[in-house]
Order: C-alpha cells, then structure tokens, then sequence
C-alpha cells in the first residue's frame, strides 16, 4: 500500500505528452496546479476548479478527465496528455486549424479542455454525429462562441478523417 | 478552491482499505473517482484527514450478471457500466447511464460513487431504487447487504456507517414482459436533474420513480390510467413530494415537471408494451 502523509511533498513520475516527468506535490495538489506550477506547462487551464466548466481538461490514459477533480499523486504511472500535446513540430493540428477556420473561439479560455474532448471522441468515434459532439460539448462551458463553431469545426474534422484526408 | 490537507492512502488490496478506513473512522473517506467527492474537497464541504482511494483495486472492478443481478463493483466507472455488453438485459439502467454526469465525469465517476453520494437529484439512486437493488457494504466487522430504499436515508445521508465503504451495487436484471423507460429536465444535459423520471410497466401497472424533487427518490406504483384519471394521479404524487423552491426551480415547476414528465414515461412505458 502506498501511504503519502499530507505534510510532506512525494516524488510523482508520469508520462506527460509522452515524455516521462517527475516532480514533488503534497497530497492535496492538484493536477492542474502540478502542471502549471510544477511542470510549467500552462495550456490547462483553471476555471471553476470544482469540475463544472471543463476548461481544465486533460487525456489520463486517454480518457478526458476534469484535472481539478484530480491529484497529482494519482497520475503517478499514468499517461497524461495536455492540450501542448496536440500540435506537431509547432504546426497546429487538424482540430486546432478547423477551430481557427470557423471561429470556434474567441477569448480561448475553455478551448484548451475542449479539444481535448473532441481529440478523444475524434480518435474513438470516427463516425460521431452532431448530436454525439453536442452531448461531449455539454461537459464544457463556453461564453463566447455560443459552440455553433465548435461544432462545425468538429463535424469538418470528422469528415475529413473519415474522407482519409487526415493531416 | 483548494482542498485542505489530507493523507493519502493507495491500498493494493480490499482489506488493507478496510483496515485503514477501521484505524480512521470518523476522519477518512473513500475516493473511488471523485466527481463528486473531489467537487466538495476543492470547496472544502468536507475535510477528511485521510483519503482511501479504491479506483485501482482490482478486487471491486467487476461487472458480472448472475443470480438474476447485474453486480457492479466499486471500481467500475459509469463509462465502463455503459459500454458493457450485457447491460442491455436491464434497459432501465441503459437508458439512464447517458443522463448521469458528462462524458468526460462518466469516464472517472464511478456508479457505486454516485450511489454513496446520495444526492436526491442523482439518476442512478433512482433506478437503483426503482429496480428494488441493493448495495454491499464492507468493513472490518463484516459484510452486509442494504436494499436501495435501506440505503439512502436523506439528501446526501445514507446508512453507511463510518467504517463501511460499499464494495458493489446490485441492479435485478428486467423481469420478462417489462418495459421502462426515462427522462429528465435540468440546466443542460449532463447536470443535475431538476426532475427526473422514470418508469417501469408490466401487463398489471406501472411503477413511476421520481428523483429530485423529494430528498430520496420515490417510487408510486399506479395501475395503468388514462386520461383525467393519469392526470390526477399525477397530480396527487406531484403535491405529496412536497418539492420546495430554489436556485434552480421553484415548487411550481417541480410539480409541473412531475406531471409532465411522469406522463412521458408512463406513456413511453405503455406504448412499448401495448403499442397504443
């Protein structure tokens, strides 16, 4: 049984955007402050802090997962992937350039947690519809787009993926 | 917010969970996904100085159908209970598990979780409810088991004594000759319901379940009714709930809902089985 005191920071050692981190967090910190603080990552970002708004969205062993609902000691082991995950070589992604084509942002807070969602429906759900991607979007809460351009943004993705035009 | 501080203990094994828990009673709290728990940590609702978490224990992540029962272990996400195959054999709990919590919560938020949580506005105390299920509770003293209407005892109180942790839920599977059915009305998908409903027919009558109006979910077994004759039914169960007003909905709009609701699911209920 592995037993962490509250007083005490414990080494923690995941993989991260597949690159293995480690750093040292009491029990209480969570994962979003772990990787803003600790890791200097600060794509994931802070909003509600009690697992309504969705901003702070990360993959944990691919599974899209509130990181404000969870605690640095518990990826230990895990694979955690951040919204930095997403572009290659500094070129943004197939998701991230449909965001940008439809407008499916405007002041960008929430979006970080909100392509996280779509890149695990995307990868698992091929065929999703827009009922399918609006039932993923419930678990966000944007206040600027109204989610009209997230939604196509996410249908164009899919299309193409199914098209075989995947970049 | 920030949750206050508080040891955290990894068992490997059911009885080392227990042990800690019995050394703890009073100051520990099981936390299997903590998409509820993890909510009223950061706010600081509640402030235990351990923390249990069960999420990896391989001795409670089981989902097996026997003795006429869908078992479901401690560890089994929302997520995992909904993609499973054989839970087409109790329908109820398929049309349900997609209203519990979000996507991204169903992923980490587990059913036996959502159970000892007990909040009033909850779905899957309802069915388990509705369906007459059970929970298993565990401690170093021994194993008992509790009907769903045993369990919960209040909003957000349960029978669970403070060395007990549930272990598994138990769902009956559907009886031959059923049919059911579910809705409910809230802010936005996924949140908690104001009103949710839930119904299940058999040639005899109906059994309505109401969750989020009264503090434990209720259940009104009616025969099957028509007209000004549902109409008032409806009405008498909507009153006796005595749902109060608040930030979400006043005592009206609960009533309404009641009525209007409990009419789809009863009417949902009576078409599949009668096709009228």
């Amino acid at each position: 049984m592995r037993y962490l005191t509250a007083d005490a920071k414990h080494p923690v050692r995941f993989i991260l955007n597949d690159q293995p981190v480690e750093g040292n967090a009491e029990p209480r910190l969570l994962l979003t402050d772990f990787l803003r603080r600790e890791i200097g990552l600060t794509g994931t970002h802070v909003g509600c802090e009690h697992g309504v708004c969705g901003a702070c969205t990360v993959r944990i062993d691919g599974a899209s997962t509130r990181a404000c609902l969870v605690y640095a000691v518990q990826a230990e082991g895990r694979s955690v992937e951040t919204v930095e995950r997403l572009a290659v070589n500094g070129d943004l992604n197939d998701l991230q350039r449909a965001f940008r084509r439809h407008h499916a942002l405007q002041c960008g807070f929430c979006t970080p947690g909100i392509l996280m969602s779509l890149s695990q429906l995307i990868d698992e759900e091929p065929t999703a519809d827009e009922a399918r991607v609006r039932e993923v979007l419930s678990g966000h809460i944007c206040r600027c787009t109204g989610y009209h351009g997230i939604i196509a943004a996410a249908l164009d993705v899919l299309a193409e993926r199914q098209a075989g035009r995947h970049v | 917010m920030k949750p206050a501080g508080f040891d955290y203990a990894r068992p490997d094994r059911l009885d080392e969970a227990l042990a800690v828990l019995a050394e703890h009673t009073h100051t520990a709290r099981v936390l299997a996904g903590g998409q509820s728990l993890g909510a009223m940590l950061n706010m600081r609702l509640v402030t235990p100085k351990v923390l249990i978490d069960i999420s990896a224990l391989a001795e409670l992540g089981h989902i097996q159908a026997d003795d006429g029962m869908i078992e479901v272990g401690a560890a089994v996400t929302q997520d995992q209970l909904l993609r499973w195959p054989g839970l087409k054999e109790q329908p109820l709990l398929a049309q349900t598990l997609p209203w519990v919590g979000h996507y991204q919560t169903r992923q980490r938020g587990t059913v036996c979780g959502s159970l000892a949580h007990g909040d009033p506005s909850s779905e899957l105390p309802l069915v388990l409810a509705m369906l007459k299920g059970a929970v298993v509770l565990a401690s170093q003293r021994g194993s008992r088991t509790l009907t769903a209407a045993d369990f919960q005892t209040g909003t957000m109180q349960t029978a669970m004594r403070d060395d007990e942790m549930i272990v598994a839920a138990r769902f009956p599977l559907a009886a031959p000759g059923c049919s059911s059915a579910f809705r409910e009305i809230g802010p936005r998908r996924g949140d908690f319901a104001i009103v949710a409903a839930a119904a299940v027919g058999d040639q005899d009558g109906v059994s309505l379940g109401i969750g989020g109006v009264a503090d434990t979910p209720a259940i009104r077994r009616l025969p099957w009714l028509d007209g000004a004759g549902l109409d008032d039914a409806l009405n008498t169960i909507a009153w006796e709930l005595r749902g109060s007003s608040d930030g979400h909905a006043s005592a009206a709009y609960r009533r309404t809902q009641v009525r209007n609701l409990g009419r789809q699911v009863i009417g949902e209920t009576q078409h599949a089985l009668f096709n009228r």
